[in-house]
């Protein structure tokens, strides 16, 4: 057989990858130490199906390494290495020691300092967190606070009425802007389903017009609800009125009243 | 390095041979176990198995009968096998042709070997199905003519030529 006749057959790379009976091994073997560009061919094709493998294998770990490194080395190894003087082996000893235990005293300090930056991390949200809710109650007493100075505003008392004695509620109506804030601080929660109403009223003839629903009446902490303007009102009621309003007053559930 | 060079080095069971072992064969024969056990964790026990195998048992490797990377090669799928076997896994692995080792690929992407992966998956992809299918079982799965004849329905003589053809292709890939 010639040397082009192997290499064009395909039985080289059947050989690397040991495909091949023992009987063919050896023809090829002896081709190889024949011709060299047999070898050569053999050489190629080897390192064509390792590069082609390695480069569909998935990833090693470097533990995966460490571990049959310990395996097949062990620890004898290391140990032979310094077997020529004891003393030099103690002082190697001792300093490995010391800096093993120096290694993991700066790991625990790591470990330690990380979940103390974790610790702070977690408070400074927090912290963050209600300077928000802070800012935010504060711009909220502020505009409070702007509304009752506000000398433009008059503050119209509403008095408590049958269903309510003890109620009562102000409002803050500008006559120029006809913008209407409601502290509703003396009614009580609303039951559920039910939502206050208020309703700004002309006096002659008694016309009520609603001027809109003081929601989520719980969660307001400052109870001052700005509504919609009222032109010309003469008076100010509020009533409970089921959840989204009524068209006109349910006037046996008036809590408050009061005249401008 | 030289094979004559590295299985010296190997004899002596030095820290470098070790090494050298590791580095230049490790991920080829891992490629090798995992596409037949694909389970990364078992692929890794075998591996340590393998490589215990190849360190005790070198000075039984015959230079006159093989290549080193050859016998490991072998090493590789007996012990791979086997380990299937004990798991009662039977040859169920050689009923599904429809998996190949470009699979392998497809999740190294997903992980670590991204830039590795793109590159060669690159030229891979370029590779015939008909190529990947013989370089599979020849290779990766370790049929012989006869079973791989079989599974592509291809004739006996045809086999060898076409996996010539196939490595020559993949060749020329690797060294434009």
């Amino acid at each position: 057989m010639s040397s082009r006749e192997i290499i064009e057959s395909g039985t080289l790379e059947l050989f690397v990858f040991g495909k091949l009976t023992e009987e063919e091994n050896k023809e090829v073997i002896e081709m190889s130490k024949k011709y060299s560009e047999v070898q050569e061919e053999i050489l190629a094709i080897e390192s064509a199906i390792i590069n082609l493998s390695q480069s569909v294998s998935p990833h090693l770990s470097v533990t995966n390494y460490e571990k049959i490194r310990t395996k097949l080395l062990g620890k004898n190894d290391v140990i032979s290495i310094n077997r020529k003087s004891s003393w030099t082996n103690y002082i190697g000893w001792g300093a490995a020691a010391v800096f093993v235990i120096g290694f993991g005293l700066q790991y625990f300090k790591l470990d330690e300092s990380k979940t103390t930056i974790d610790k702070l991390a977690t408070e400074k949200s927090l912290m963050q967190e209600s300077i928000v809710d802070l800012e935010f109650e504060k711009q909220e007493a502020e505009k409070v606070l702007a509304i009752v100075r506000d000398n433009n505003n008059i503050q119209v008392a509403l008095g408590g009425q049958e269903v309510a004695p003890n109620a009562y509620a102000k409002a803050y109506y500008n006559k120029e802007t006809n913008e209407v804030y409601i502290d509703a601080s003396g009614l009580p929660n609303p039951p559920e389903g039910k939502v206050y109403q208020v309703w700004g009223l002309k006096l002659d003839p008694l016309t009520p017009q609603s001027i809109g629903l003081l929601d989520n009446f719980t969660a307001n902490n400052s109870k001052v609800f700005k509504v919609e303007k009222a032109d010309g009102a003469e008076a100010f009621g509020i009533t409970l009125e089921p959840a989204g309003g009524s068209v006109s007053p349910t006037l046996e559930q008036l809590y408050t009243l009061g005249k401008v | 390095m030289e094979q004559e060079q590295l299985v010296k080095e190997l004899l002596s069971k030095s820290n470098q041979s070790f090494t050298l072992l590791y580095d230049n064969y490790s991920k080829s024969l891992y490629a090798v176990i995992y596409n037949l056990i694909k389970n990364r964790e078992e692929a890794e026990d075998v591996l340590q198995e393998v490589f215990v195998k190849i360190w005790n048992n070198i000075d039984t490797y015959n230079e006159t009968k093989g290549r080193l990377y050859t016998w490991m090669l072998n090493i590789t799928r007996n012990t791979t096998i086997d380990k299937l076997r004990s798991k009662g896994y039977n040859n169920s692995q050689k009923n599904q042709s429809a998996d190949n080792f470009v699979y392998m690929l497809e999740d190294n992407s997903k992980t670590v070997n991204k830039i590795d992966a793109i590159g060669i998956s690159r030229f891979i992809k370029k590779l015939k199905p008909k190529c990947i299918q013989i370089i599979e079982l020849l290779f990766f799965q370790g049929y012989t003519q006869q079973e791989a004849s079989e599974e592509l329905e291809m004739p006996l003589g045809t086999v060898k030529t076409q996996n010539r053809n196939c490595m020559n292709e993949l060749r020329t890939m690797i060294n434009e």
